[in-house]
């Protein structure tokens, strides 16, 4: 049981990066960005096969830059080339795919077996005792928390927020909006990169379907967290994200455990739940006008 | 300051839909002049304030500001100098952020040198108080609440206020006013005159209110299917009355003004 908790914590930890990278690409910049999946991916696929290189430091790094690498294609996509921005996603997530068999040296998976990781070596400077995963994991995924309100506030931060709520007005305001859009992709991808690299040392292995349905879960723990906390702030935004991923891992630890729901079928209740979030507005709109209807056909009769 | 030279535009050329928005279009205006432009429907009035805030390039002719060639300068690196306001209110601000990020955001990038990772520090901020406190609204004590709780007559406030805080060169008004009920259109037209007044900054004003196209300012212009068909300053215009000046629009164009918005506000 114990362990259980313990485990729910340091994945929703480590994911969590996922859910603030989508807060800044779906709610920030109000681009539903799908490069997420392989984006993830990419990060555990550089930092795992640097990581068996012997440099688990540096893997981390050139996983975030990968990432980063990744977010401006999809920018320059859709800002430059006038690719939609959905589908800018999907092409740079499917010519990933084979970037990411080309990093792990073409195969579908590769493992550390005795080398280092950030884990380990943590492990071995012996804070934590037993909680060693946790504190790195959560260490990491709140000193990137913090940097991501840190530079949303910032003047370039401003302008990446001011892009994606008012169009009209970034261009009247001396802001570039190509610059920003892309800026901001590539900061998200860059955080969906560290949270595969993170995620990928912890594993021990990389593999290449190891994203599927990343993007969706991201929603879900967003969109729990800003059920949770609300959406009033940026700060209290990125701790709702983290604070979902936990939530999101609790769950399926739960469901796990007691196979309420099978665990096969996880994948489509999390997108059913999703759907039925981001539909809620349109959900409650329909049955607000339905209710209207019927009480004016009572009153007026036939 | 603003000179535009034979500029012509035309949209969805080759097409049923043709139209030859602006027609050789010249235009002198000097630093401080303030010069409001009245005209009919689609007389290009809009279309010659976003050819010179550069929301299109312009297919002929060109554009200079302080003697600077921006014919071909992008929109975002105008505005760095060219201040605009729209007639939707909405347009200005974003909704999702405070009225201090709002102001923030305006503030850092119009004054000069400030680094991209500069952020709004307690002098910034006392600043804007202090300015917001200027338009008698009492946002000053609202900074921290999203934009999209003000009223249409705030946020075009505020608008003005981002727009001027740091003076621009040259500011676009294009019936910023018009939106807003008569109350909220008079408090944020005197709020324009002093601003303007204060910073001797040159404006460029459409209307569709005649009495104003020839109070505030120094020069009336009108607009007709794409040509400024007219042009009035000094002795001639103060004692030029709203019958005069449609007079002079239907001896010099050879028809009637039809500009339903702009007949209806003549009663006012």
């Amino acid at each position: 049981m114990f362990y259980v908790i313990q485990t729910a914590l340091e994945l929703g930890f480590m994911y969590a990066l996922v859910a603030m990278a989508l807060f800044m690409s779906y709610r920030i910049l109000d681009i539903a960005d799908l490069t997420t999946d392989s984006g993830f991916v990419l990060g555990a696929a550089v930092s795992v096969t640097i990581a068996a290189a012997g440099h688990p430091f540096l893997a981390v790094l050139a996983a975030v830059l990968a990432g980063a690498c990744a977010g401006f294609i999809t920018a320059f996509l859709q800002t430059r080339l006038g690719v939609p921005s959905i589908l800018a996603g999907i092409v740079t997530n499917t010519g990933l795919y084979t970037v990411n068999l080309m990093v792990m040296g073409w195969s579908s998976n590769v493992s550390l077996l005795k080398q280092e990781t950030l884990f380990t070596m943590f492990r071995d400077t012996g804070i934590g005792g037993s909680w060693y995963k946790l504190i790195l994991a959560a260490g990491i995924t709140v000193l990137a928390a913090f940097f991501l309100v840190w530079f949303l506030g910032t003047r370039l931060g401003l302008s990446i927020r001011a892009t994606g709520d008012n169009k009209d007005m970034v261009k009247a305001s001396s802001i570039n909006p190509i610059f920003t859009i892309t800026v901001g992709l590539c900061v998200s991808n860059a955080l969906t990169a560290l949270s595969g690299a993170v995620v990928g040392q912890y594993q021990k292995s990389a593999d290449i379907n190891g994203g599927t349905g990343i993007v969706v879960i991201g929603l879900a723990c967003l969109i729990i967290g800003e059920t949770i906390f609300g959406r009033r702030s940026v700060g209290r935004n990125v701790a709702a994200a983290v604070a979902g991923s936990i939530v999101y891992r609790f769950l399926y630890a739960v469901i796990l455990k007691t196979s309420i729901v099978p665990i096969e079928c996880l994948k489509l209740v999390t997108a059913v739940v999703v759907a039925l979030a981001i539909a809620a507005p349109a959900l409650k709109e329909w049955a607000d006008f339905q209710k209207r209807k019927i009480r004016s056909m009572q009153k007026g009769g036939r | 300051m603003l000179k535009i030279d034979k500029i012509r535009k035309t949209f969805n050329p080759g097409t049923v839909n043709e139209k030859s928005a602006l027609q050789e279009v010249s235009l002198h205006l000097k630093p401080g002049d303030f010069a409001s432009i009245i005209g009919s429907n689609g007389a290009g009035k809009s279309t010659l304030l976003n050819a010179v805030a550069g929301s299109f390039y312009v297919d002929e002719g060109s554009v200079f500001l302080n003697g600077k060639n921006i014919t071909f300068t992008p929109e975002y690196k105008r505005s760095r100098v060219v201040g605009r306001l729209f007639q939707n209110p909405l347009r200005g601000t974003a909704p999702h952020m405070t009225i201090e990020e709002n102001l923030a955001l305006s503030f850092l990038r119009a004054s000069e040198g400030s680094i991209p990772f500069s952020r709004i520090s307690k002098k910034d901020k006392d600043f804007f108080r202090e300015q917001l406190s200027l338009l008698e609204m009492g946002l000053e004590d609202r900074m921290k609440q999203p934009v999209g709780l003000l009223s249409g007559g705030q946020r075009q406030a505020l608008t003005l206020l981002m727009a001027t805080m740091v003076p621009p060169q040259l500011l676009l008004l294009d019936e910023h006013t018009a939106a807003l009920d008569p109350g909220t259109a008079d408090k944020v037209l005197e709020l324009t005159q002093r601003i303007i007044k204060r910073n001797h900054t040159t404006c460029l004003m459409v209307t569709h209110n005649m009495h104003q196209a020839l109070e505030l300012g120094n020069r009336t212009l009108m607009m007709d299917d794409g040509k400024i068909v007219l042009d009035v300053q000094g002795e001639e215009r103060e004692h030029m009355t709203v019958s005069d000046l449609l007079e002079k629009f239907r001896t010099g164009v050879g028809k009637e003004l039809d500009n339903d918005r702009m007949l209806l506000s003549m009663e006012a």
